[in-house]
């Protein structure tokens, strides 16, 4: 059935101090339907969303409930409206029960002030029962798993007469099969007539479960389209705002290098044996689903982690990488996939944090050479392009995008054979992705091997030469030239033929951290 | 951000800058209205004559905060990788009682510094090691040999004070003086430079800054983290003995007592100079300004004849305040 508009926002627009994240933005919500909201990181999904549950306010524009104009004040306001948010990281107390989650900071009263623990429960488990949980009401939150954690988040919505429930990258952190059960979820909500905001930019997701989908980019207004004209190559195109082929740089090499990296039989953690070789001058990439041991394989390789079993070659020389040390004597760079917790060092300089994995090379006696340092570091910021005041400038005070660079300039300095990228454009901005693919493709073309992992399909379809898939710790697939498609590459991600697993299942990934 | 575009711009460069100098400046202007503040009432309740700003009576402040100086130094690398040291009193007075008793015995008594300087050393690097190697929180590390060492300070002692007022190798520490500045100031700024030094200027420094920023970052780029921990509670335990030698030769003498509560003003004098709890922001300048505004305060409130129990009243309040006025500083400086 096709619902009514119960909620509509005009020309929305909000500035951070200089960052112009929203400017004239639409949406238009109806009852009993699935509205897909899709960007790039740092299109203003989320500071759209923030602003219809009350945490911020626009600064002009207006939104309609009903057809009157309201004031979003607070997040207060916002449930009163009948607008609930369920965030991207779970905001559930684990040391108490479900029932205590689902009624905080409404909890039930009885005689005296105290808490009515027993109709608390109650309505609780009903609204369990509605959603098909299989805990109870009293289960600590703490013992869930993360899907059902979610789906306390979700009862506790609902427990307020939701009207319109907001959705932020909610498969971020679950499995195949928590993922259908969240999405039947979805679609038992959206029957009742409550309107679902989902937010994604996953194709799949959005085409599985979307009748309307907003595209946003760069805090602009894009369009609005109906599932029928819903198109992989469009959405791109909206996304990104130019043709795919150009965005991604790609230009297919014919030939590659000599072998630089060759591991057999490495395993350790959830990794089983796994055997493969890296050459140079070519990008290869490492699919998988999130938990699939992309991650803790790469860690294996360099040392961060102890490996149980199997050996590593380093141009052609047979190497015992014990400790990350050893790895980068060896020539192995690897940029981890959370920026801000295992890579930079966010007080620090840019020069302090490009100039940290080679200083014995520009010292005396351990005394550092800060003129030579500056010059580097002067060069590698003209050279990648990073937007920093100079060298003295914080880390901590730069964009994503530069964030990422000046990590990619620490890893170019001790000028690898292998270079291993964890996610390299994860919360980053579209200009700033654009500008990494091109030094990806600069690094292979001057003889570098490259992995790179990425749980975006478009991404690794984009740059790479060859695509190596993981499943469940172990390597399940490799696909090269024009057999890299999404479709191949699920299919051995998920281990079952393409055309069963209808347009492309669900690559999940992490997310941006705003 | 109500500026608007036009302006805006000059506007904002004007201000960025003030506010960068403000921070470069840390606590320094604290320390300086604190001592016109001192200097103010001393006048006032001296019947308009005051000793306060004198030369004799500013070298006299240094010279008490010398020996803490010393230790907020050593404090100060521990600080800066995201630990505590609080074993740094206890280890003065193990020291300060080895090397007095090495004072005693006639034939080596001319080895008493090294061994206020290794003792302190090798307890610190215990300290070190525990924390480095066997991953225990440098919390609780400290606070046990804290407790162990203040008894082997007893013990070494055997109860009571030590005594010696024939120590020629080492008397000088306390009660010379070199260019009529006493050798106490002399060794505090040679700690404190040294301490530049090392986090300024060498590959150690940084690694000591990325450990406390990111500890799991730092040892992905092949940084010897438990080396670099190691590092920092040696030297906090070496300037601890360099304390004791200091504290036993001003003195003639060392007991079990010695250095009790000295962590907690070296760990004052640390936060007071802007060094940053959680590891990796910080510097020693701002520890010895730290230092020095406790020295004022110490010094001001004794010559206003404010009894001690209200010395100490006043020195709590003076560190939250100064403390609340940094992070108010900072928020401004970064916007």
């Amino acid at each position: 059935m096709e619902g009514n508009i119960i909620f509509s926002m005009r020309d929305i627009e909000k500035r951070f101090g200089a960052t112009h994240a929203l400017r004239g933005v639409h949406l238009t919500v109806r009852s009993h339907e699935i509205h897909a909201i899709m960007g790039e990181n740092g299109a203003g999904k989320s500071t759209l969303m923030k602003i219809l549950s009350g945490v911020y306010t626009p600064d002009a524009g207006e939104i309609l409930l009903d057809g009157q104009v309201v004031k979003i004040r607070s997040p207060g306001e916002a449930r009163a409206l009948g607008i609930n948010l369920i965030y991207q990281e779970l905001s559930v107390a684990p040391n108490m029960t479900v029932a205590q989650n689902v009624f905080m900071g409404s909890v039930p009263r009885a005689r005296f002030g105290m808490v009515d623990e027993r109709e608390m429960n109650r309505r609780t488990k009903t609204i369990l029962e509605d959603l098909g949980a299989r805990f109870d009401a009293t289960d600590l939150v703490g013992t869930l798993s993360i899907a059902e954690q979610q789906q306390v988040e979700i009862a506790r919505a609902l427990v307020h007469d939701s009207r319109i429930l907001i959705m932020d990258e909610p498969t971020a952190a679950l499995s195949d099969r928590e993922t259908e059960q969240l999405f039947r979820i979805i679609e038992t909500l959206r029957d009742r007539g409550i309107a679902v905001l989902y937010i994604s930019h996953r194709m799949a997701e959005v085409d599985r479960l979307a009748r309307r989908v907003t595209v946003l980019r760069d805090g602009a207004y894009v369009g609005e389209l109906t599932h029928d004209e819903l198109d992989q190559k469009r959405i791109v195109q909206m996304m990104v705002g130019r043709d795919a082929d150009d965005f991604y740089q790609h230009k297919r090499r014919t030939s590659r290098g000599a072998e630089r990296l060759r591991v057999e039989g490495i395993a350790g953690g959830k990794v089983k044996p796994a055997s493969f070789s890296l050459y140079a001058g070519e990008v290869t990439g490492l699919a998988g689903l999130v938990g699939a041991g992309r991650t803790e394989l790469a860690r294996l390789i360099f040392g961060a982690d102890q490996k149980a079993a199997g050996d590593v070659w380093v141009d052609g020389e047979k190497v015992d990488i014990r400790e990350p040390l050893s790895a980068i004597r060896r020539g192995i760079g690897y940029v981890p996939e959370d920026r801000k917790n295992l890579g930079l060092f966010l007080h620090l300089t840019v020069l302090e944090n490009t100039a940290v994995n080679v200083l014995s090379r520009h010292s005396r006696a351990g005394v550092l050479n800060h003129r030579k340092l500056t010059t580097l570091t002067r060069d590698a910021i003209k050279k990648l392009n990073v937007k920093v005041s100079g060298p003295d400038g914080i880390v901590g005070g730069l964009s994503g995008g530069n964030q990422q660079k000046v990590l990619l300039a620490r890893w170019l300095e001790i000028k690898p054979g292998v270079l291993i990228l964890d996610e390299p454009t994860r919360g980053v901005d579209v200009g700033a992705k654009s500008e990494i693919y091109k030094i990806i493709h600069q690094l292979a073309d001057s003889g570098v091997a490259i992995l790179c992992i990425s749980s975006e399909l478009p991404e690794l379809v984009g740059i790479c030469d060859r695509v190596v898939v993981m499943r469940e710790g172990e390597l399940t697939g490799e696909v090269s030239g024009d057999d890299i498609t999404q479709e191949n590459i699920m299919a051995y991600a998920t281990q079952a033929n393409a055309a069963s697993i209808g347009a492309l299942g669900t690559i999940a990934s992490g997310d941006e951290p705003s | 951000m109500t500026i608007t575009t036009t302006n805006g711009g000059t506007q904002r460069r004007h201000k960025l800058t003030f506010a960068a100098a403000f921070r470069r400046l840390g606590m320094l202007p604290v320390l300086i209205v604190l001592y016109l503040l001192m200097y103010a009432l001393t006048v006032y309740f001296g019947g308009g004559e005051s000793n306060f700003l004198t030369a004799s009576n500013t070298m006299n402040i240094l010279r008490q905060v010398s020996i803490n100086v010393v230790l907020a130094s050593g404090m100060t690398f521990v600080i800066l990788t995201g630990g505590i040291d609080l074993s740094v009193g206890s280890i003065l007075a193990v020291s300060a009682v080895a090397g007095m008793l090495m004072s005693l015995s006639a034939p080596f008594a001319g080895l008493s510094i090294p061994v206020f300087l290794v003792a302190g050393l090798l307890l610190g690097t215990l300290n070190g090691a525990l924390v480095a190697f066997a991953g225990l929180n440098p919390f609780v590390v400290t606070l046990g040999t804290m407790t162990a060492l203040r008894g082997a300070a007893y013990l070494l002692a055997d109860g009571t004070s030590v005594l010696n007022q024939n120590i020629p190798s080492f008397e000088w520490m306390g009660n010379g003086a070199f260019l009529s500045v006493p050798w106490l100031i002399w060794l505090a700024a040679a700690v404190v430079v040294v301490s530049w030094f090392i986090l300024r200027k060498t590959i150690l420094g940084l690694q000591i800054y990325s450990v406390g920023g990111n500890p799991q970052a730092a040892r992905l780029t092949g940084i010897k983290v438990g080396l670099v921990l190691m590092f920092v509670y040696s030297i906090s335990g070496l300037f601890s003995g360099l304390g004791g030698a200091m504290s036993a030769s001003r003195l003639y003498a060392a007991n079990g007592n010695w250095g009790s509560g000295y962590e907690l003003d070296a760990i004052a004098a640390v936060v007071l100079g802007g060094t940053s709890l959680m590891g990796g922001v910080g510097s020693v300048w701002g520890t010895v300004i730290g230092a020095v505004i406790i020295g004022v305060m110490n010094n001001g409130l004794t010559i206003l004849g404010l009894s001690s129990f209200w010395q100490y009243v006043a020195k709590g309040i003076v560190i939250v305040l100064a403390v609340m006025l940094d992070k108010w500083r900072q928020k401004h400086g970064q916007t």
